[in-house]
């Protein structure tokens, strides 16, 4: 349980991370709170070259707002985002999901860019960064691009960032009008990655349709997804309609199998979860849109 | 090189198997020690591990006991010439004559789970070896039971006294696991002679989740005849017990620790029992919490609650109706255990009134008439400690026992003493790892010589070469309070009546008129003649001329105590095998919710007669921690082996340890009935509910799914399928192989299993060809090095392979069968790397659907082992189709830029990648 | 910009408890290798090394984490809490040491360094916890000798309500 020799790298800067990534690419580690890639280098896993620690790049934990989204920097730490109000009220389904994340003793130091980094196919941020299509930040030293979350997560452990990349950022849209947000997960045990996680956000029309819907699951395929709900826009925001939701998503996804779950039983926890989180969802959506 | 110093190490089942700690020409099981790697750090030595490349022949490989047992498995230890290495069967009064008068006969069989108490703090060890004389020392915290010793100085081929064993005076955790640390020490031991220094090891956590021991697993079964009014008639134990790869002493222990006790707290006297031993690829078993005391309450009191079902009886009243009564004490039980003391319908009452059980059983109606799934179980049982070093010799047969000798006892030892100044130690040789031996031998001398607890300083690390100690010495089966204290509490009355008796001279008065309170020697009632205990005990050092007559001079009291019931098992196999027997009984109430399969412990009692409370902290610490591990048992942890007896928990991110909000809020009851067996009237305890709550849930998970086919641990998925009626099998779990039939030689099978289709731009011929050249494959399977064609169906390559940041290089064979031009090919290959190492075999067949257009089939098996697979059990899947994917885009590149070449191919590398290619 | 060779051993300066301490380390030194073995602290345990146990908690530039996912060149200058910290200059058991001693929240005490710099943290950041606020804190910690009862006991008492 220790790792091979690495170089380690403490760049202060962005520009310096560039350099090292040119450097290294991907014989790298870019290492934030190291939760999950410590335990992958103590292991021998991973097994890099050097291991860019991004820590002493202030720029990268920075939040900003702009109209219509909140930007966290790469290296804001999930306990951090927690206790922060402006951006739990902003992105409401971010203050469902992080209560769901790790421990206390792991979210102090893990960061919102290392989750979704990491790209565990269970794993909450990234889940709720689908779900709300959002985005992620890459710079590179031949730039930077956005990914929409929806094309970043390729499968397991498995993104679109490429070797000479670093997250800089992730965009979360804001709280939509009329809109509400669900989120719910079951594990075998508290903290766990979740054997399956749903998260819903939907918004609902005048007349009590549905005007928009998304509908996220974590944990069920390879990497987190966000299933098509397009046939039910105009639908009645009903109890009803949630669970049809659901069970016409059980039925095409198609589960990983694991040690803790089959796929059927992960079909039926989208069933159950998701028809929970989304009439939750259209429950409070018409609620606002009532009252609005 | 260092195996060539150690003898094998023998146990009671007399097989030809040689137990090395050290793997010599052949691999039983994931994690046995292959190479000890030396050097000046961990960081180094695991550098240097890397270096090290074994070239394995596969064998096939079972960690199922019944498929180890089926006629065409592959024997683990060829000698032997049979997986069941041990195989005895018992009869205690006329069982069959019982069945035959049985109004009713109810009957279970079932897996029990393999799971491990895993001490926070791992193996610990240093070794030495010193010349002239030539001695080894091991400092470690070993837990005993120094029995263990003597097969150590066998293995090492000295006599007793050069090897000097001595243990921690604290231990991070044990519940049995560090007894079976004592290979490694041999095999350190050797290394260190071998290198002339001394050598240290500190097991990591990944290395304990494979390597250290577990608790058995079995797949038992048991028959219970009962008389219409409930009265339990006779039992039959069928115990199928899967030992691991070796039968790693003191087993086949845990099979034959319950057996002298077979009837539980009932009055059944007609018992038979069948015992068979299997070795698999698995690490080998050992003490665990309980030690086979949670797999025999599965058996004995599940089927007591199906008897209760089949006869309509109410489970509780089932049992009071057979429970021994009080006046029967000491009981002496059919296959000879005599129980101390008991009143179990007391224990019964007061638990079903914690648990207001009437009202309990009210609101399971109600909760059924929602539609709910609730129910109820319990489960009643002994707690026998303090055991009798004999028991283990019921694996041989009466006349083998004659041949070999007798044995008996399990010898309590403590030594208390004064020293010039007054002040007072005890050692007390019983290897704690938590359970509060200090504080307990601490309060109990105190209390004998007037003193407070804090004036006395309790040694509890042993030193083989200057303690006394013997072979029961260690910290297991609750000794401590059932056999320890008693010698403690005897060595400190030595040393109290010595103080007395000159306090009483100095005093002029009668010793019988002397009692020491508060620091003091007084005379009974007149407190103000009193002498300070420290000054008289001084005495005995400073002025032995003053002493009275007779006395001998100092305070250095020794006490070897041997529980005078713990006989040889006698010849009809009937074995006094522990001192005292406690008592527990749990009762449980759950729902399981439909949906999701959750279960939720709605409500825990559990009852105990410890006899006299020594320390009620420690008491109801024991309680709550065995009610953990009992918990843990019921509902989540197992070590799960795929069906190519891989490890698959090789992490605790994948062994699911209980934490803090998993445990249910646990009611506790006590009553005492002291033991007679000792002064304290105190019982051992310790095991507790880590026995009985595994059978207490499953009992309370069948009442609420109304049947008794409930297998632990109850994990969400089980408990949805089964309360849904659904299918289950655990993912890659060896159980999922049982029952099929013979298989192919050099057929693979493991939990990696898939198939797929792709559609080809090339006719099937020209896909065949394709397929079956090596520089295609060289180019389109990803990270291919070289690839190396060895004769025409027979191909080497170097694969190096990195997804999700985790890299290997491999190397790989793949060799191609029932080749049919054009149609199909067999794949078997195998592949080893840093990561892990794998073997699997596929099936290629190709379709013609149009012109330039062919349709592939492929499916696959493979078995990764190693690294991989213990610590990355997830990503294996998932994986494997990033793979195949990424190999079919290139293949289907390559057939579109090379469309008519006619070059071979192997798809040797397609399965090769699938195979091999997890990372 | 810091680089440090694999092979380079590196001064690294740390506050631990209040005093400043400094020793050589590689880089792939554990911040607990290098605690225990540089430093001779051997409050701090180490019982997975994988991040899950919690055994090998500390409080790091105040937020209680596990040290077995650091690398001691990441934390020079900073500023460290360890359980040797915890107690009177005098040796007296502060008050949650104190609980924990009366509750018999430890048994063999493996997990216990871990626990209360985790407890000592999470008191400060929520003083009045109810017992399932506890309970979910503690679930990033193994103990397996306690069955965890008496650790809320303790935490419960030691927070004063
Ligand atoms: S040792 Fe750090 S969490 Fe286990
Ligand atoms: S007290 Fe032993 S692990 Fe917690």
């Amino acid at each position: 349980m220790k790792p091979v020799a690495f170089e380690y790298c403490r760049p202060d800067t962005l520009e310096e991370v560039m350099e090292l990534l040119t450097e290294f690419g991907g014989d790298a580690s870019i290492i934030s709170g190291g939760v999950s890639l410590g335990a992958m280098l103590n292991m021998r896993l991973v097994r890099p070259k050097a291991l860019i620690d991004i820590n002493h790049v202030l720029e990268l934990g920075n939040v900003e707002f702009d109209d219509a989204t909140a930007i966290t920097g790469a290296l804001v730490r999930q306990a951090a985002a927690q206790k922060m109000t402006s951006l739990m009220s902003g992105v409401p389904l971010l203050a469902m999901s992080l209560p769901w994340v790790g421990h206390y003793q792991t979210k102090s130091r893990g960061t919102l860019g290392g989750s979704v980094a990491h790209a565990d196919p269970s794993a909450e941020i990234p889940l709720t960064l689908v779900t709300l299509g959002g985005s992620v930040t890459l710079r590179s030293p031949s730039g930077v691009r956005e990914v929409a979350a929806r094309d970043f997560f390729h499968g397991l452990l498995t993104t679109d960032r490429r070797p000479d990349e670093l997250i800089t950022a992730l965009n979360w849209p804001l709280r939509r009008a009329s809109t509400a947000y669900a989120f719910e997960e079951i594990a075998q045990r508290h903290g766990d990655f979740a054997i399956t996680a749903v998260a819903a956000e939907a918004t609902v029309a005048i007349d009590g349709t549905l005007a928009n819907v998304s509908f996220g699951l974590g944990g069920v395929e390879d990497h987190p997804i966000v299933a098509d709900t397009a046939e039910f826009i105009g639908r009645p925001a009903t109890r009803d309609t949630a669970k049809e939701i659901a069970e016409v998503v059980a039925d095409i996804v198609d589960p990983m199998v694991d040690l803790q779950a089959n796929a059927d039983y992960r079909r039926q926890l989208v069933r159950v979860l998701g028809s929970r989180v989304l009439s939750s969802a259209f429950n409070e959506a018409s609620a606002v849109r009532e009252a609005a | 090189m260092v195996a060539e110093t150690i003898s094998p190490i023998p146990s009671a089942v007399r097989v030809p198997i040689k137990f090395y700690p050290i793997a010599l020409d052949r691999v039983r099981y994931v994690g046995e020690p292959i190479a000890v790697v030396i050097a000046e750090d961990r960081y180094v030595a695991e550098d240097a591990l890397e270096l090290i490349s074994v070239d394995y022949e596969a064998l096939p490989a079972t960690a199922d006991p019944e498929a180890a047992m089926a006629d065409n498995a592959t024997l683990l230890h060829e000698d032997v010439g049979s997986n069941v290495v041990h195989h005895r069967t018992f009869q205690y009064g006329d069982p069959d004559g019982a069945f035959e008068r049985a109004d009713r006969v109810v009957k279970l069989d079932w897996r029990y789970p393999r799971y491990a108490s895993t001490p926070m703090e791992t193996y610990g060890m240093v070794a030495n070896f010193e010349k002239q004389p030539d001695r080894y020392t091991i400092w470690s915290n070993f837990q005993g039971p120094f029995i263990l010793h003597a097969l150590m100085t066998g293995a090492l081929g000295v006599p007793g006294n050069r090897l000097r064993l001595i243990t921690s005076p604290h231990s991070g955790g044990s519940f049995g696991i560090k007894q079976a640390m004592f290979p490694y020490m041999v095999l350190l031991a050797a290394c260190s002679r071998l290198l002339g220094c001394p050598v240290k090891w500190i097991e990591d956590r990944l290395e304990h989740l494979t390597a250290s021991s577990t608790g058995a697993d079995r797949a038992d079964g048991v028959e219970a005849a009962f008389s219409k009014d409930g009265e339990l008639l006779a039992l039959k134990f069928n115990n199928i017990v899967n030992v691991g790869a070796f039968v790693r002493a003191p087993e086949p222990a845990s099979v034959y620790r319950m057996h002298s006790a077979s009837n539980g707290c009932y009055r059944v006297r007609d018992i038979a029992v069948e015992n068979r031993l299997v070795v698999t690829n698995t690490t080998p078993i050992g003490l665990n919490r309980g030690y086979g005391g949670p797999q025999f309450y599965y058996a004995l009191e599940r089927v007591m609650d199906a008897g209760a079902k089949a006869l309509a009886i109410d489970p509780a009243e089932i049992r009071r109706r057979n429970f021994i009564q009080p006046e029967q004490f000491p009981y002496k039980a059919p296959a000879g255990a005599t129980y101390d003391s008991g009143n179990y319908e007391t224990g019964l009452k007061k638990a079903l009134d914690l648990a207001a059980y009437d009202a309990l059983k009210e609101a399971r109606e109600e909760a059924r008439a929602e539609g709910k799934l609730f129910g109820i179980g319990m489960a009643a049982g002994i707690e026998p400690s303090g055991s009798n070093m004999a028991y283990v010799t019921l694996a041989q047969t009466p006349e083998e026992r004659a041949k070999a000798g007798g044995r008996s006892g399990g010898l309590g030892t403590a030594t208390v003493s004064v020293d010039p100044s007054g002040s007072v130690t005890v050692k007390t040789v019983s290897t704690p790892a938590g359970q509060g031996h200090q504080t307990v031998a601490a309060q109990v001398v105190a209390d004998a010589l007037g003193l407070r607890p804090d004036q006395i300083d309790v040694i509890t690390e042993v030193d083989t070469l200057t303690s006394a100690w013997s072979l029961a010495s260690g910290n297991y089966a609750n000794r401590f309070s059932a056999v320890v204290i008693g010698a403690i509490a005897n060595a400190a009355e030595k040393v109290a009546t010595k103080i007395k008796l000159i306090a009483a001279e100095n005093l002029e008065v009668a010793p019988e008129d002397i009692e020491l309170v508060g620091g003091n020697a007084q005379v009974v009632g007149v407190p103000e003649k009193a002498l300070p205990v420290r000054r008289l005990a001084a005495q005995t050092h400073w002025h032995p001329a003053g002493l009275p007559e007779q006395m001998e001079p100092g305070l250095f009291e020794t006490t070897i105590m041997n529980p005078e019931m713990l006989d040889a098992p006698d010849d009809q196999d009937r074995v006094a095998s522990a001192v005292t027997f406690g008592y527990v009984f749990d009762l449980a109430a759950v729902e399981i919710h439909k949906d999701t399969g959750k279960i939720e412990v709605v409500k825990y009692v559990s009852v105990h007669d410890v006899g006299n409370v020594l320390n009620e902290i420690v008491v109801e610490g024991q309680i709550y921690g065995g009610f953990a591990h009992g918990i843990a048992g019921a509902l989540l942890e197992e070590f799960v082996y795929d069906a190519g007896a891989n490890p698959q928990a090789g992490t605790f991110a994948d062994y699911l340890c209980i934490t803090a909000p998993e445990i249910p809020d646990l009611t506790i009851g006590h009553f005492n009935t002291p033991s007679p067996h000792n002064t304290l009237g105190a019982k051992g305890m310790g095991d507790g509910s880590s026995m009985l709550a595994p059978t207490a849930i499953a009992n309370a998970a069948a009442d609420a799914l109304d049947t008794f086919d409930v297998n632990l641990p109850l994990t969400l998925n089980k408990n949805w399928s089964a309360a849904n009626g659904r299918p289950y099998e655990r993912a890659g779990a060896a159980k999922a192989k049982v029952g099929d039939g013979p298989r192919e030689e050099g057929a693979v099978e493991g939990g990696l299993k898939g198939e797929g289709t792709v559609e080809l731009s090339a006719s099937p011929i020209e896909v065949w060809e394709l397929l079956l050249d090596p520089d295609t494959l060289a180019a389109v399977v990803p990270g291919c090095e070289e690839l190396t064609q060895l004769s025409d169906d027979s191909f080497s390559a170097e694969v190096k392979i990195g997804v999700a940041g985790i890299k290997g290089v491999y190397s790989a064979r793949i060799d191609l069968r029932d080749k049919i031009e054009g149609e199909s090919v067999r794949l078997v290959g195998k592949a080893s790397g840093g990561l892990g190492f794998g073997q699997g075999e596929g099936v290629v067949e190709l379709e013609h659907i149009s012109e330039n257009r062919t349709r592939l089939s492929y499916s696959y098996s493979a078995n990764v082992g190693g690294k991989v697979a213990a610590v990355g059990q997830r990503m294996l899947g998932t994986v494997t189709k990033l793979l195949i994917g990424q190999f079919f885009r290139g293949f289907d590149k390559r057939l579109r830029n090379v469309n008519g070449n006619s070059r071979r191919v192997s798809i040797g590398a397609i399965l090769k990648r699938l195979f091999q290619g997890r990372y | 910009m810091l680089r440090i060779k694999p092979d380079q051993k590196q001064r690294v300066t740390l506050t631990v408890n209040g005093k400043l301490v400094s020793g050589y380390a590689q880089p792939r030194l554990l911040l607990t290798d290098f605690l225990r073995h540089e430093m001779g602290m051997y409050g701090t345990h180490v019982g997975c090394e994988h991040g899950v146990c919690g055994a090998c908690t500390i409080i790091i530039d105040d937020v209680a984490t596990r040290s077995c996912l650091r690398y001691a060149v990441q934390c020079d200058g900073l500023e460290l809490r360890t359980v040797e910290g915890l107690a009177e200059p005098d040796g007296k058991l502060n008050t949650l040491q104190k609980a924990f001693n009366e509750n018999g929240a430890l048994q063999c005490g493996f997990c216990t360094a871990g626990i209360l710099m985790s407890a000592t943290k999470f008191l400060q950041d929520n003083p009045k916890p109810d017992r399932d606020e506890i309970k979910e804190m503690l679930s990033g910690h193994i103990c397996r000798c306690t069955g965890y009862e008496q650790i809320v006991r303790a935490i419960f008492q030691a927070s004063g309500q």
